[in-house]
């Protein structure tokens, strides 16, 4: 019988022919991240558990972005946790500055097609974008996985997302995911994995594949897998293996569902406060004032994103009294947008460029908001209080969305 | 934890989520023994306080769902319960309940049979007994079985490191 | 008698055809400018007065710099209330565009004026030939309700530069030699004065940086003739028309005179906690950092990043230090972009901001933990000042600070 990615993926980690939804099988971790929020508690597990060595200090990757840089004195504690960590147990993979932890797992080449990975952020399925099986779990868990290098997991089912044709001018992969958890509902792929395919999908770029997976775990989805191919292979900086071609859902495979869309019926989406599922095209909303627009984070920092919003942006100013913040998502992405010129094109534009880290989305820094506030963001949440006080409106947008309504001073 | 035992139910509904095992407020306890008395509080604030050492919850379809806060299945070990019988679990607190040693199994519709305050008979990895009748249940792999019956993962990693507890 | 600029530029914004030191005058104000440390307090008390008005709106500059980004539902509040305020009465405001004094020199101060500014580093405008000083927020809103206030007129201390400064040698060395010479409290109520044949070879970065810390010597304000090179300064950046130009007379009283050969200073640190703790660099070779701080109104310039990048050019920064390289304002963001400092900058592994206040203010981004160690271009190195109350700060210039985040310990350009 036919396979979906994530059985192929798990039956080739444990050696098996084949696995079905439903079975618990023990995977062996190609590769961890952790970090800067988690390390202490990661730390103070591993030592209750009594373990005196990492089980592999190359597969460990430690990233600080949450608190970089740090904006309250006791930030500084997590950078010492961490260093004290990779100074005991010999870890060289560690990012003190260099942006966000999603993005520079695939970025430095630490996350390969068929990998099995896991971290301590629910963001973790960011690296289904090159087939990858990715997902986050908690502390506890994480110092296992440091001593023992293994992790059981269920092995889950798979909904089926095919989508062909051309997606309309201005209606991006953010949209599309919009959408799609619109439609599944923010509990709708709770233990299941996503698959998608289609032309639409070949056609985009890993960074657009990327904004996908990221946002799968706000349909509750465990992960989100693409196939890899010849754009994963060099994003990746390899040649795929018989394996990681095979990466594709089988034309048997059982699905728990199946999802078909036509590109040219997406439209510009936004998620409306204070539900990722709340999904309203643009064109109902316009005309809602706003205060600040962000455009970053994991989800949506990359250099065509920022492209995008230049695109926008280029010869014209935001609107007076409305803030633009714009946080790369990596130092590798903030120097192609300075060498291409994106970066001074925003900022004439009248953006803040900050640097790269989680920034705003996670709440700590970055333009927090307060009561009666307006924010459009490219983030991945827009929960109650997520970035200010409970009375902060969040909308959720993609990138060239954003850019337009920090000109109009409205959505 | 092989052994089967019998305990009292507690009937829960659908969708019980975390911050109704634990509500955020009280996240900010220093032990879990502190926020044991609040547990299940925004939906049965007496419930804490009338649960005996060994009763068993018995609920609808995707409890746990919401945050990964690991307080959550301790909470609910901490007030005593043996095992939490469900349609189904929310994916990050079922692996978080293994992890702290709390038994979680399902057996879709058991909640609309049992009623609260009555017993049942557990069997684990085979079957439930409820009124000389027995449910089926499926059986979690050894190495969960492990885990549970060390009493957590931190426990089971010490024992496999050879320390005791 | 003669008079001393200080004398001069407070006779004119008072009318009167003298005025000496020890008297004091009601002056009409030319400027005012409030940042996002104080002002919702000034707007507090303004809606409790009595028919609020203010007098000249043109003459209010209002600068959000101090927490920008946002870091707090607190902070958000107190930005929302000056932004809000200052959209309904149309007073100038620059949210995110730079550092308040740097600011203020890139598009308001002009020679001659007389500026209060609810910042103690207003003494900077003093480059520019301008009188600026620091007030509390109720002298502020005296001010900006009536127009004027009431002035002490200063004395003034003189210090007459002589030649170049060496190689590797800055005007930040240079300013806190002279504040480790006359001490924290060595110009208390009075005006530092600079000039002479060596004013020639300094920049007008150098002379921001010379006046803008001329508070930690107690200084009420410090002042600089102005010169073809601050005219240019003008002409370049928006074409600004000096309100007068004055220089002290031959026969001006002075408190005090100090005669500087600029070739003699050397490179210099503050060490904790005071800004005229002052030694040799060289004395605190090898003392180990966690954080290096290029930036603030002091030393966040265009000159002060070529002098950082020209050092770390090709270089990382050391493993676990965080180097924070944040320019003064967007203007000399943009303008490091365009000469590739930025790109330097990321390429060793620095931490590039927005241009805010960041370390140098302790709240905004980039503080420091307990028991941790900073080495700063910043204004201060009070306890606390940088983030935590146990944390200690040097102070000390562009370049030994770029070195010693090369370093991971204090040391100075010519031994990286």
């Amino acid at each position: 019988m036919g396979q979906t990615i994530i059985e192929k993926i798990i039956a080739h980690n444990i050696g098996v022919k084949s696995v079905k939804p439903g079975d618990i099988v023990t995977v062996n971790v190609d590769r961890v991240m952790l970090d800067d929020i988690m390390i202490a508690f990661v730390n103070k597990k591993f030592e209750e558990m009594g373990f005196s060595k990492v089980w592999d200090p190359e597969k460990i990757v430690l990233i600080y972005d949450h608190f970089v840089p740090a904006s309250q004195v006791d930030d500084t504690r997590a950078y010492k946790a961490g260093d004290d960590f990779v100074d005991k147990y010999n870890i060289k993979n560690i990012h003190r500055s260099d942006g966000i932890c999603h993005q520079l797992m695939t970025e430095a080449g630490y996350v390969k097609p068929g990998d099995i990975v896991f971290g301590t952020d629910s963001h973790t399925t960011t690296y289904g974008c090159v087939g990858a099986f990715s997902t986050g779990i908690g502390y506890t868990e994480m110092a296992g996985i440091l001593g023992t290098g293994q992790l059981w997991v269920k092995v889950p089912s798979t909904i089926k997302v095919t989508i062909n044709g051309n997606l309309p001018e201005g209606v991006y992969s953010k949209d599309v995911i919009l959408r799609i958890i619109g439609d599944l509902t923010a509990a709708g792929a709770t233990y299941q994995a996503l698959e998608f395919c289609g032309d639409t999908i070949e056609n985009m770029s890993i960074a657009s594949r990327m904004t996908i997976s990221n946002m799968a775990i706000e349909a509750g989805a465990k992960c989100a897998l693409f196939t890899p191919d010849s754009k994963t292979a060099e994003y990746c900086d390899i040649t795929l293996n018989e394996f990681q071609m095979n990466l594709v859902g089988d034309e048997d495979a059982v699905y728990a569902k199946e999802l078909v869309y036509k590109a040219e019926d997406f439209v510009p989406n936004m998620a409306c406060p204070s539900q990722v599922d709340a999904i309203k095209p643009v064109s109902e909303l316009k005309g809602t004032k706003i205060d600040q627009v962000f455009i970053g984070s994991c989800t949506n920092g990359r250099l065509e994103d920022l492209q995008a919003a230049a695109a926008v942006l280029k010869n014209k100013t935001i609107c007076p009294y409305v803030k633009l913040i714009i946080t790369p998502a990596s130092r590798k992405i903030y120097k192609a947008a300075l060498a291409d010129g994106t970066l001074e094109i925003l900022s004439k534009a009248g953006a803040m460029i900050t640097h790269p880290g989680c920034g705003l989305c996670c709440g700590r820094a970055g333009g927090i908001l307060t009561d009666e506030e307006v924010v459009v963001s490219t983030n991945n949440r827009n929960f109650l209080g997520r970035m200010g006080t409970s009375k902060v409106k969040i909308y959720l947008a993609s990138p060239a969305t954003a850019a337009m309504c920090a000109i109009k001073g409205e959505i | 934890m092989s052994e089967s035992f019998t305990g009292r139910v507690w009937i829960l509904g659908n969708d019980i989520d975390t911050d109704i095992i634990i509500p955020t407020d009280y996240l900010a306890l220093n032990t879990v023994k502190e926020m044991a008395p609040f547990g299940f509080s925004p939906l049965r604030p007496e419930l804490a306080s009338l649960i005996k050492e060994g009763d068993i919850i018995v609920a609808g379809s995707n409890f746990g769902c919401g945050s990964s806060r690991e307080q959550a299945p301790e909470v609910v070990k901490a007030l005593g319960i043996k095992a939490v019988i469900a349609d189904s679990f929310a994916r990050i607190f079922f692996r978080n309940a293994i992890n702290n040693g709390l038994l979680l199994i399902e057996c879709p519709g058991l909640s609309q049979i049992v009623k609260e305050g009555d017993e049942i008979t557990v069997v684990p990895g085979n079957h439930i007994t409820y009124e000389d009748k027995d449910y089926p249940i499926a059986s979690l792999p050894e190495n969960l079985m492990e885990i549970l019956k060390a009493g957590g993962l931190v426990s089971a990693m010490r024992a496999r490191n050879g320390l005791t507890d | 008698m003669g008079m001393t600029m200080a004398e001069k530029i407070i006779a004119l914004a008072a009318s009167v055809a003298e005025a000496k030191a020890g008297d004091i005058y009601t002056v009409e104000l030319d400027r005012l400018m409030s940042n996002d440390g104080t002002t919702h307090l000034t707007i507090d008390m303004f809606n409790k007065l009595k028919n609020p008005v203010i007098k000249d709106v043109n003459k209010l500059v209002w600068i959000v710099d101090h927490n920008i980004p946002s870091d707090s539902p607190k902070t958000a509040a107190s930005h929302k209330k000056m932004r809000d305020f200052a959209r309904e009465k149309g007073i100038a405001f620059y949210e995110g565009e730079g550092v308040c004094h740097q600011i203020m020199m890139e598009n308001h101060v002009r020679p001659g004026e007389l500026i209060f500014g609810a910042d103690s580093h207003t003494c900077a405008y003093g480059a520019l030939g301008a009188f600026g000083t620091g007030v509390g927020c109720t002298d502020y809103l005296y001010a900006m309700v009536t127009g004027e206030s009431w002035l002490l007129v200063p004395e003034t201390l003189r210090f007459n530069l002589h030649g170049t400064l060496k190689k590797g040698v800055y005007a930040r060395d240079l300013i806190l030699t002279i504040i480790g010479k006359i001490g924290a409290n060595g110009a208390n109520y009075m005006a530092m004065e600079f000039a002479g044949d060596g004013m020639k070879s300094l920049s007008m970065a150098d002379r921001i940086s010379i006046c803008n810390l001329c508070v930690e010597a107690g200084a009420k304000t410090a002042l600089m003739e102005v010169d073809d090179i601050a005219l240019d300064y003008l002409k370049l950046n928006g074409n600004r028309k000096p309100k007068a130009i004055v220089s002290s007379d031959e026969d001006a009283n002075f408190a005090k005179i100090f005669d500087i050969n600029l070739n003699e200073i050397e490179p210099i640190v503050a060490k904790p906690h005071f800004v005229d703790q002052v030694v040799a660099a060289t004395e605190c070779l090898g003392v180990h950092i966690d954080e290096a701080f290029l930036g603030s109104c002091n030393n966040g310039r265009l000159e002060d990043l070529r002098v950082g990048a020209s050092i770390i050019k090709g270089k990382k920064v050391s493993d676990k230090v965080r180097f924070l390289v944040v320019p003064a304002s967007r203007t000399v963001y943009q303008e490091a972009m365009a000469e590739g400092l930025i790109d330097i900058f990321m390429d060793a592994g620095a931490i590039v901001m927005n241009p805010n206040c960041s370390v140098c203010w302790g709240s905004c981004q980039g503080v420091i933990g307990e028991g941790e160690t900073l080495i700063s271009t910043g204004t201060r190195n009070f306890k606390g000042r940088a983030g935590h109350k146990d944390s200690f700060v040097y102070l000390a210039s562009a370049a030994t600070v770029t070195a010693s985040a090369i370093a991971g310990y204090i040391t100075t350009a010519d031994r990286i």
